[in-house]
């Protein structure tokens, strides 16, 4: 059932925008109006989310225990793992921004005979997730070829880069294939790993396969079922440079491509996909850990009234003198 | 807000990511690319028709010249069966530019267009008019 029902969403979105451009003539709606929607709503509801975590205080630094923080000149710290400054943070964000440095220490448990535990380590998770994510920044790159005519140089150097093997015509994208390979990886692991379906939920689901359908039908439209490219680009353009146009005969298997993608946009903040943000937010990760050189104020500290000694003895004073108690001021 | 200067620069870079290919491509005049088919030889011909229909060459030429390349370089086969059954010798430059000798109004108004870059004349001779 987590299964099925984001998989019949998906089928449920396609089939919409099939009725309503094949049948219902609703090319613009589908072309113009919902592209400019989802992208309004990705740019608003990130900023929105951003916001909203930046209101809830971070009250300390949270060293993890990965390294070894800066102490004594003759213990080696461990700049990377465990930054005591600016620069080393910025070193450690990149590692995980760029590397996914936590995944890579995946590891995965293991009953062997005996009963006796063993963990091993597991880098599939990393490499897959590495995979899929540079191959998704590539294509999203590669697609700024639809929205100007003269292209900037290096994205030139990408799609040459990306296209490298030179096979068929069009030519094969690297990415294309590692999308879809990376893609079907994750979710497979999903399934087969008992551990990992337990806690998978229809919203883990739902994107693995918006985004296998939005490559797919992108693979599809690229080197099977041809569309009107030059339909396509018009249609683009238009959007681009706020000029909307709509060709007609472009072919519904792009109108499906958009409007899955635009449904991708418009989900994306509202999901766990706004990692993309959230990430740079990691308390764990863009904290430099220098508890002990700089004194940290809770920010939702409530204001106590401290009642001190010397306010105590002022109040009480000729009553502890009359029973002897010793005070520090006659 | 905590940290409101981070917080602010981060949403800036990724307003202006969004909005970079809006700004690019700001008051591009786009005009539907014609490719010009009314070069002297086609204009001598009878019955004005390409080695397959224009619906299929519309989308499949490159396939086509990707398959002719391989015939004739890996099998040397030269002989191209086209449509109506009609045998055309398989040459980009003697087949395909003889008549459409205008390759600035006819190849590159779509690719120059659609920003792709076919490297067809890596190893082949552009046509004369090229070269000015």
């Amino acid at each position: 059932m987590k299964t099925l029902f984001p998989l019949f969403a998906v089928i449920t979105l396609i089939v919409l925008v099939v009725a309503g451009v094949q049948y219902a003539n609703m090319q613009f709606l589908f072309g113009v109006i919902i592209p400019y929607l989802a992208v309004a709503t990705f740019v608003a509801g990130l900023i929105y989310r951003v916001m909203k975590w930046a209101s809830s205080p971070v009250p300390f630094r949270i060293p993890t225990t990965c390294g070894q923080e800066l102490s004594l000149p003759w213990i080696k710290q461990d700049k990377l793992e465990s930054p005591s400054g600016t620069l080393g943070v910025i070193g450690r964000m990149a590692l995980e921004v760029l590397l996914f440095r936590s995944l890579f220490r995946n590891i995965k448990l293991d009953m062997r005979e005996g009963p006796r535990i063993a963990y091993g380590s597991d880098k599939w998770l990393w490499l897959s997730g590495l995979a899929f994510h540079w191959s998704f920044l590539i294509i999203l790159i590669r697609h700024f070829r639809l929205f100007a005519i003269q292209l900037p140089y290096p994205i030139h150097v990408i799609e040459s880069l990306d296209s490298f093997l030179q096979i068929g015509v069009p030519m094969l994208y690297i990415t294309d294939v590692v999308i879809l390979a990376a893609v079907t990886y994750l979710f497979i692991r999903r399934i087969t790993n008992p551990l990992v379906r337990y806690i998978s939920l229809p919203a883990d689901y739902f994107p693995l396969f918006l985004i296998l359908a939005v490559a797919g039908s992108g693979v599809l439209m690229r080197y099977f079922t041809k569309v009107d490219v030059v339909g396509v680009k018009q249609l683009t353009m238009g959007l681009i440079s706020f000029r909307p146009v709509v060709p007609q005969g472009i072919g519904i298997i792009f109108y499906i491509h958009l409007f899955l993608i635009s449904v991708l946009f418009a989900y994306f903040p509202f999901s766990k996909l706004v990692h993309m943000a959230g990430v740079f937010l990691s308390p764990t990760r863009n904290m430099a850990n220098n508890n002990r050189m700089v004194r940290h104020v809770n920010p939702w500290d409530y204001p106590v009234h401290v009642h001190t000694y010397e306010e105590y003895e002022n109040d009480f004073r000729e009553k502890m003198k009359s029973v002897g108690i010793p005070v520090e001021k006659e | 807000m905590y940290d409101s200067g981070k917080i602010i620069t981060g949403l800036l870079v990724f307003v202006a990511i969004v909005s970079f290919p809006f700004v690019y491509s700001r008051g591009t005049n786009i005009v539907k690319p014609e490719p010009k088919i009314d070069t002297p030889v086609i204009q001598q011909m009878a019955v004005k028709q390409c080695v397959q229909p224009r619906a299929f060459m519309r989308a499949e030429h490159m396939q086509l010249l990707n398959d002719w390349r391989d015939s004739v370089v890996r099998d040397g086969n030269r002989v191209y069966v086209g449509f109506g059954g009609k045998q055309y010798n398989m040459s980009l430059q003697n087949t395909c530019m003889h008549c459409h000798s205008n390759k600035k109004e006819f190849c590159d108004s779509c690719h120059n267009f659609m920003s792709v870059k076919p490297y067809c004349w890596d190893c082949h001779i552009a046509p004369k008019e090229n070269k000015s």
